[in-house]
């Protein structure tokens, strides 16, 4: 395992790539991909068992990872180009013409990493547990990792996955839910509120995990280690992860607006002194 | 007109089941998924013979598509089962993202299609699924017309890498396909030849063709016979090649006339050779309440619709 201190450089360089990625082609998501990078660099750097420079569709005895809320795809592929599944410069490549790096992440370039198409919500916990399903028929005793939006559990088909998920005991699973309480529209309590969500996944048959802190590295490894310590146990596992949206550019945060939205020049330099290059630009 | 004859009839969805059984047997990859219907869809062979490789998904059919989806990472390849209206309507985005758009190698396997779901009435009775799914890209779009055509192409389906939808159906209809007839996705099967009109039919209709092509027969009209049971790929060479002859064609199909085999077929001549066609097919309707019987001749989709519309179509050559 990489040091603390390297991983939080990772974390400052992952949040500037973001930022550039949006920031080039004025659009994307920047918001929900800032408040996830410590989840993301601690989930591929640490927690999971994987091989970048070998990537199979199959993911035989590896760990998998699922992105259920494609929408933040600009964590998603800075940390997979900075964990060595592709070249660090395609990332200059970010929804233009012609790209692996769709606006939403897909199979279809064949772009290393990326085992599913996601982008319309809700649809990732299902695939998920087909993955997870089919590693325990392999004897495969590795892990499946997802990740939701909290607006994203509007979607009724999560429900459908959750009731599924602890009825046939896919204990091989480690869901987490990126709470930041926003939406695209505003704030989740406003738009449609989610209610109890530990006591909701409960009733289901859920392991629920609350990490108030994740945007802390430390505290988001120290959760995903605990929540491994559930798996076998005949129970899906949830982290409830609060998260900051926009986290890290002051003007980003305590709002919904950069959900969707990108930075303009000035907006971006901005950005830019508050995250220094800690590793090269792509 | 060549003689087709039959020993019983049977259902299309038993050729499914059957099939699915002889494929769990035969190859360990091979999972399915069924969402509340095993009976309906004759599944429990499989569910008695393969429980580990079996999935209850209860009535949950986005989650039964996603989970389909997840299991081909891992090298599995499932078969998912419900009826033909929740197979595709009611999951259209599940199988566009999470199954077509990410080439994931699921069977979409869908009974009682069309008009002959019969007493349920409208609700079950979809009448659009094949121009959904032929609509996505790279989905293969199978249609068989009896028992040992869908236990063919249910057994074919498994050795093809991609998504495939396969249809079929409720009532019992005649079993005349041979039961060693290879099943070759996208080769039109060549029932009849003949020289006056081609007759492209798909399904339940195929045995109707069948039956309209001995009446024609018995007018002096001769009448070639195509089984069409891919409508995608289609097999255009068959269709061109049998064009060229008799000049007209008539389609017919248990399916909405927008959007299923009539419209694949007159989007190919339309672009290259221009046919004079007429649709047996429905028409911009939706079913209701009736046995399959009625319901066929209600809509216009037995074989006297197919003859009446062999006469309008020469009449236009």
């Amino acid at each position: 395992m990489a040091n603390i201190d390297e991983l939080k450089r990772l974390s400052t360089q992952v949040r500037r790539d973001i930022v550039r990625m949006v920031h080039a082609v004025a659009s994307g998501h920047p918001g929900g991909s800032l408040g996830c990078v410590e989840y993301f660099v601690a989930l591929y750097k640490v927690i999971m068992k994987h091989d970048p420079k070998n990537f199979t569709m199959d993911g035989k005895n590896e760990d998998l990872f699922f992105l259920s809320n494609g929408h933040i795809s600009p964590v998603f592929y800075s940390v997979l180009a900075r964990t060595g599944y592709f070249p660090v410069e395609e990332l200059k490549t970010f929804r233009k013409l012609n790209s692996r790096l769709q606006g939403h992440p897909t199979t279809h370039e064949g772009l290393p990493g990326v085992r599913i198409a996601s982008g319309s919500l809700g649809q990732g916990m299902s695939v998920a547990i087909g993955a997870a399903l089919a590693k325990k028929l392999n004897i495969d005793n590795s892990l499946v990792y997802t990740l939701h939006g909290d607006g994203e559990l509007q979607e009724g088909q999560i429900w459908e996955a959750a009731m599924y998920a602890a009825a046939y005991k896919v204990d091989n699973m480690i869901c987490s839910v990126d709470y930041n309480g926003r939406q695209i529209d505003g704030d989740v309590d406003k738009v449609l509120p989610l209610g109890d969500l530990k006591a909701k996944f409960e009733a289901f048959g859920w392991t629920v995990l609350e990490n108030p802190k994740g945007n802390e590295l430390e505290s988001v490894i120290s959760y995903l280690e605990k929540a491994k310590t559930f798996v076998g146990k005949g129970k899906p596992i949830m982290i409830l992860m609060n998260t900051e949206m926009g986290m890290g550019i002051d003007y980003m945060m305590g709002t919904h607006k950069w959900h969707g939205s990108a930075p303009n020049d000035d907006q971006l330099a901005k950005a830019l002194l508050q995250i220094e290059e800690a590793e090269k630009d792509y | 007109m060549k003689k087709y004859t039959y020993t019983e009839k049977k259902d299309t969805r038993s050729g499914f089941g059957a099939g699915l059984s002889e494929l769990g047997k035969s190859n360990p990859n091979v999972v399915a998924l069924c969402a509340d219907l095993t009976g309906s869809l004759k599944m429990d062979a499989f569910q008695k013979e393969h429980p580990e490789r079996f999935f209850q998904i209860g009535i949950a059919e986005a989650n039964m598509m996603g989970i389909a989806a997840g299991l081909t990472i891992g090298g599995k390849i499932p078969f998912t089962g419900t009826f033909a209206n929740f197979s595709t309507g009611r999951v259209y985005d599940q199988i566009r993202q999470s199954i077509a758009y990410s080439g994931k190698n699921v069977k979409i396997c869908a009974s009682h299609a069309g008009l002959t779901l019969g007493e349920d009435g409208a609700t079950h009775q979809i009448l659009e699924d094949i121009g959904l799914m032929k609509m996505l890209p790279h989905m293969v779009v199978i249609n068989p017309c009896d028992y040992n055509q869908t236990k063919a192409a249910t057994i074919a389906i498994a050795a093809y890498e991609g998504p495939v939808y396969l249809r079929f159906g409720r009532p019992t209809i005649p079993n005349f396909t041979p039961a060693d007839q290879k099943f070759e996705i996208g080769k039109a099967v060549m029932l009849n030849e003949g020289t006056d009109v081609t007759i492209i039919a798909t399904g339940h209709l195929v045995w109707k063709a069948i039956e309209a092509g001995e009446a024609l027969a018995a007018k002096g009209i001769s009448a070639e016979i195509i089984n069409i049971h891919t409508i995608k790929p289609l097999d255009t060479d068959a269709i061109l090649k049998s064009v060229l002859k008799t000049k007209c064609v008539v389609t017919a199909e248990e399916h909405q006339m927008n959007g299923g085999l009539g419209d694949s077929v007159a989007q190919f001549l339309s672009r290259n050779h221009p046919t004079p066609q007429e649709f047996v097919a429905v028409n911009d309707s939706f079913g209701e309440s009736g046995t399959p019987d009625e319901l066929m001749k209600k809509y216009g989709l037995d074989s006297v619709d197919i003859v009446k519309a062999v006469e309008k179509v020469i009449s236009r050559k």
